[in-house]
């Protein structure tokens, strides 16, 4: 429970009296860079609250992770880019323990540490969204990111769409609008929106919210005008709510809103009002307390008054279901890196865990978070794992999400072409040596 | 007895006008200048240099920038992390897309002029505009700024994203490989750093001191009358800007380049441009060694304060709490600081040598 | 295609009442600037902190019209502090310095709302509350959120009972001000301070009524910004807008925060429209506005309404 000044008034003597934690042997060190404050808290607390939750409770059950015990030292980053490299360097080594590596769930801080982390033989994680020509891990090493990509994610919210409307070919002719925060995360998806759309005969206009996002007035001004079919929305914080109560008030009709993976938490929509009535968001993790993991943790923690989050309703909500699920990845990495060498893994270790995840359903099963996490299967090549998503609609009278599709695949083919395209940009112009995957050394022992 | 004035005797107005009116000040700037050098380089570690020692040079560069302006010439500004913007991408661009022969550093001076450029294109409103009414020019720079490097993918090479600033582009002539130095180290990024703050601190101090440096004074106290003893006020303020907008573009790209090791646009925000602001005043509007004591005082406080509360509680707190708090005995201790001492911390400076220089009789 | 009047059309009104918005937190700027020269840069945090005050008390059950004197009450007793231990040990320093201290009151405040609170995104559906409080159910509709549709031209409800708001309070300003006691000695105070000192009238009560009621303006703004947009962080940046808002209608003239106001609200969607149609290039509202001002502040330099300074040497 996180615990507010006045009450520790008194644990304050205590606390202070108590000797510094001492790094015994037998414990693995992650950094945890959260944001809990400023414009994006809603999904910082989230997110690594479902972390700290899970991680917390493989030390309650398993001590730790691979009979090493788990621990973490926070970093406040506000989702600043420079608050956040300030952290990284702070925090890469903690009581003399080297970090495993660093999940600061921001696109800005993530990609400002790609080069730094390779240096460091530190993996950059990115759970669900990044710099997308990261998928090639011959390019990029050091960076991961589980789950699935920004193209992946529109390709999907296309296939999506192409459903509602009764098949692929119906797309033709009609008129989707990306409705993009003006960020380096908006941006990323603008030029694949117009490629989907040239694949499949429909017409693509990307219009940008300024960030924050809280005046929209003339962006849905000109949605009104140019009369879209669908709006697809790639917001982040209150641009969401926001967007809803706009297009809302416009007389655009919500279900034809389409939300993308960082617009889909109910902090997102609760705000929104009956305007969210019909909204459809995708996925790669359902919400709810879908998976036996979640019991577990509400069981051993949140019964016991204990756990991070403040707000107990916030369970099973979508940004802490993506932290469990990105506790999840972020340990199966560990063991897969333990089995291979040891309980006491350094970093560079479990970059080759990362990098050779296998999470399929028997596993997940296994681990208890069937039902939460995506099939991930990760290797030299492939960085993402994932590729597949679900879409879920929200429903204003119960206050919950309901899954509104099966698994969709990613149109995987369309977005490598870009992406070694992009990826060749970057061995130009960033002086990248790449690795060569199909040489046993190189992939598999890999700084090791 | 370690601050005296007792045996220096001024003969000449030469004299009278040195830097360092007191021997010891002079030994003292030297022994940290050295220590600066050839010490600290091989005894902080790569977490004091990245995330200490680079960005503190960095901002107090675009504080010392801001300083010259708002502080010597009187012209409020809030755009000073659009104008580091500017410097910053031009530098990456220079480097970018000339030959084999730029370097960074003057890689920076010429992105840093260009920027000194604009600075006077929107300095031109302080001729009419005055007081908080000029900071709608200012803002002005820096929303356009972040929106024009936004919408014109050209200036980051058209990455969708940031730009990792690749290593190559510290190499001086393959110096590096002569001696067998990492070029892009933090070590020699530091010191490069050091090298161009301390060139451009040097000239500030010497501009203040000069005709121009007066000139500048004249127009902040009252602009009709510098006018009116002939003083060029326009002349004198649009060379306000250019300097200041010089330094703050050289900061800039020492902030991307030195520091952050990448270039983007969520770098150069809007309370980037607040916190350059907070560093000048703090420190001491019309001072230069203000400028980098502000710095020190207002990028450090944060660190300091998350990290008294990580070894005081061992982490009882959650970080939102600290961080809440420090924002809280942050805005205070800005406001106690403007009522007790609104020259900044170079006044308390000033105030502490004044007793210093008459101790132990003050009388 | 000849031109589309009907979007045009939309376009000026959404702007207008984007304008209105706008105004409303530069009503309190101008309050503040007025009676005391201070360019108060804790506005939007104000905003912030009353609205986030009433929303966590709604949400804690507490009634509508018990949460909103509690609130308003909060912000009272909050001027009042501020006035004694920030206004009044810093009397007479330079504007700068004064600029400064209300940077420093926002970073305060700042931490304070979200220390007491939290830093969550809140909604506030104000229709929800006054469904309770009005005792003709079936006129309600006005205030729900939604839209009317009058010659093809799309109007949202809100934003003409949020005029609506906006209009009465500066009725109410404008009566206090002209007819009671306490208004006019405010405006003596903000025309001469000695000279209001010299026929009595107690200068720092002055002061600290105006920042009590620049904080209930803050406020009203606050709830209705947060019906808009939401509670949240980014409140804050709403003072962001209202600066070329009071630069353009001269810093001291509430009437001109109201012009000013209009100005830009509808100055920026039109830019953002066409000048980004033409350039084809979008976001142009970000920096618009305060070009627009530069643009009336090089023919006005003191704004449309501001009082000219005479500067002697």
């Amino acid at each position: 429970m996180k615990t507010k000044l006045w009450i520790t008034g008194l644990a304050m003597a205590t606390a202070m009296s108590a000797t510094a934690p001492v790094m015994a042997e037998g414990e693995v060190y992650i950094p945890m860079p959260v944001y809990r404050v400023g414009p994006y808290a809603t999904g910082g607390t989230g997110y690594f609250g479902g972390i700290i939750d899970y991680y917390t409770l493989m030390n309650m059950t398993e001590g730790g992770v691979g009979g090493m015990k788990i621990i973490w030292n926070e970093c406040e980053t506000n989702y600043n880019d420079q608050k956040g490299v300030e952290c990284y360097h702070r925090q890469k080594e903690f009581q003399g323990k080297q970090a495993l590596f660093f999940d600061p769930l921001s696109v800005g801080i993530s990609t400002s540490l790609v080069a730094q982390g390779r240096k460091d033989k530190i993996a950059i994680i990115a759970v669900n969204h990044g710099r997308t020509e990261g998928q090639r891990g011959d390019v990029f090493p050091y960076y991961f990111m589980p789950g699935i990509n920004t193209y992946d994610e529109h390709s999907i919210i296309t296939a999506y769409i192409g459903e509602l409307e009764g098949g692929m070919e119906n797309l033709a002719g009609k008129k989707i609008v990306l409705l993009f925060h003006g960020s380096t995360y908006g941006r990323e998806a603008v030029e694949f929106t117009h490629m989907l759309c040239e694949k499949h005969n429909c017409s693509s206009e990307a219009i940008e919210v300024p960030h924050p996002g809280n005046e929209q007035t003339s962006q849905w001004l000109k949605i009104r005008r140019s009369k879209p079919d669908y709006v697809v929305l790639r917001g982040w914080g209150v641009m969401n709510p926001v967007a809803m109560q706009t297009g809302v008030r416009m007389g655009f009709p919500i279900s034809n809103l389409i939300g993308n993976i960082w617009s889909n938490d109910d902090g997102d929509v609760k705000p929104a009002g009956s305007s969210a009535n019909g909204y459809q968001a995708i996925t790669t993790h359902p919400t709810g307390r879908v998976a036996k993991v979640i019991d577990e943790i509400v069981a051993k923690l949140y019964d016991q008054g204990q756990g991070d989050l403040e707000d107990k309703s916030r369970i099973g909500s979508n940004y802490w279901n993506l932290g469990v699920m990105a506790g999840v990845i972020h340990l199966e990495a560990v063991r897969v890196a333990q089995a291979r060498f040891g309980a006491d893994v350094n970093s560079a270790q479990v970059r080759w865990g990362f990098e050779n995840l296998n999470l399929d359903t028997a596993r997940l099963t296994e681990l208890g978070a069937n039902g939460l996490v995506p099939e991930i299967k990760t290797n030299c090549m492939d960085h993402v794992g994932g590729h597949q998503a679900k879409f879920m609609r929200w429903v204003y009278a119960e206050t919950k999400w309901e899954v509104a599709s099966d698994w969709i695949d990613g149109d995987v083919e369309l977005s490598q072409a870009i992406i070694d395209a992009k990826a060749e940009n970057a061995i130009e112009n960033e002086g990248i040596t790449p690795r060569d995957c199909n040489d046993p050394a190189q992939r598999d022992d890999f700084d090791v | 007895m370690i601050y005296r004035e007792t045996g220096t005797f001024i003969t000449s107005y030469l004299e009278d006008r040195k830097l360092f009116p007191i021997p010891f000040d002079k030994w003292a700037m030297a022994v940290f200048m050295l220590f600066m050098v050839f010490v600290v380089p091989f005894i902080a570690s790569d977490y004091w240099l990245a995330a200490h020692l680079i960005p503190i040079l960095a901002y107090g560069t675009a504080a010392l920038g801001l300083n010259l302006l708002t502080g010597m010439t009187g012209q409020l500004s809030l755009g000073t992390a659009g104008f580091m913007c500017f410097g910053a991408f031009f530098t990456f661009n220079i480097m970018l897309r000339s030959p084999e022969w730029m370097n960074l550093p003057l890689a920076m001076m010429l992105a840093g002029s260009v920027t000194g450029v604009i600075g006077i294109i929107f300095g031109l409103p302080s001729i009419r505009i005055k007081g908080f009414y000029l900071l709608v020019s200012t803002l002005a720079a820096q929303y356009f700024a972040l929106w024009f490097f936004r919408s014109y993918p050209y200036f980051l090479n058209y990455a969708t994203a940031t730009v990792t600033l690749p290593d190559h582009h510290f190499d001086f002539y393959g110096i590096g490989d002569v001696f067998g130095v990492d070029m892009a180290s933090f070590e020699a990024k530091y010191l490069m750093s050091l090298g161009v703050v301390s060139a451009l601190a040097l000239f500030a101090k010497n501009l203040m001191r000069s005709a121009t440096g007066r000139n500048f004074m004249a127009v902040r106290d009252m602009d009709i009358a510098a006018s009116v003893i002939g003083i060029p006020v326009i002349r004198t303020k649009m060379l306000a800007f250019f300097v200041s907008c010089f330094y703050c573009g050289v900061g800039g790209a020492l902030f991307c380049y030195a520091y952050l090791q990448v270039l983007g646009i969520r770098t150069f925000e809007m309370n980037r441009s607040f916190e350059i602001l907070f560093m000048a005043i703090i420190g001491g509007l019309g001072s230069i060694a203000g400028s980098f004591y502000g710095t020190v005082l207002v990028y450090e406080f944060p660190i300091l304060f998350s990290w008294a509360g990580d070894y005081l509680f061992g982490g009882a707190f959650d970080t939102a709490v600290v961080d809440n708090v420090a924002k809280i005995t942050y805005g205070i201790l800005i406001i106690a600081l403007l009522i007790r001492e609104p020259g900044g911390l170079a006044a308390l400076w000033a105030t502490a040598k004044q007793k210093l220089r008459t101790w132990p009789f003050p009388h | 295609m000849g031109f589309d009047w009907v979007f045009f059309t939309e376009l000026i009104v959404g702007g207008l009442m984007s304008g209105v918005m706008y105004s409303l937190v530069a009503i309190g700027f101008v309050l503040i600037y007025k009676s005391s020269g201070i360019f108060n840069f804790a506005q939007g945090t104000m905003l912030l902190f009353a609205a986030l005050t009433f929303v966590k008390l709604t949400e804690g059950g507490v009634n509508f019209w018990v949460a909103l004197p509690v609130s308003m009450g909060t912000m009272v007793v909050f001027g009042i502090l501020v006035e004694r231990f920030m206004m009044r040990p810093l009397a007479n320093q330079s504007l700068l310095s004064l600029f400064m201290a209300t940077v420093g009151l926002a970073i305060l405040i700042e931490g304070l709302a979200q220390y007491m609170w939290d830093s969550a995104i809140h909604g506030l559906q104000l229709a929800d509350f006054l469904d309770l409080a009005l005792l003709d159910p079936v006129n309600m509709t006005i205030f729900v959120v939604d839209y009317i549709e009058w010659l093809d031209i799309l109007i949202s409800k809100f934003d003409i009972f949020a005029t609506i708001v906006a209009g009465t309070m500066i009725l109410i300003l404008a009566v206090f001000f002209q007819k009671t006691r306490t208004g006019m000695s405010l405006r003596a105070v903000s025309d001469d301070h000695l000279a209001a000192m010299a026929v009595g009238i107690p200068l720092s009560r002055v002061w600290a009524l105006v920042w009590a009621v620049t904080g209930i303006i803050a406020l009203i703004a606050g709830l209705l910004w947060a019906e808009r947009v939401s509670v949240s962080f980014t409140l804050v940046e709403a003072v962001l807008k209202a600066l070329p808002v009071i630069l353009i209608g001269g810093l001291t003239s509430i009437p001109g925060a109201i012009v000013g106001g209009l100005i830009i609200g509808v100055g920026e969607k039109l830019g953002e429209i066409y000048l980004g149609d033409l350039i084809g290039v979008q976001g142009i509202e970000t920096w618009f506005s305060y070009f627009i001002a530069l643009v009336f502040l090089l023919f006005r330099p003191s704004g449309l309404f501001g009082l000219k300074t005479i500067e002697r040497v």
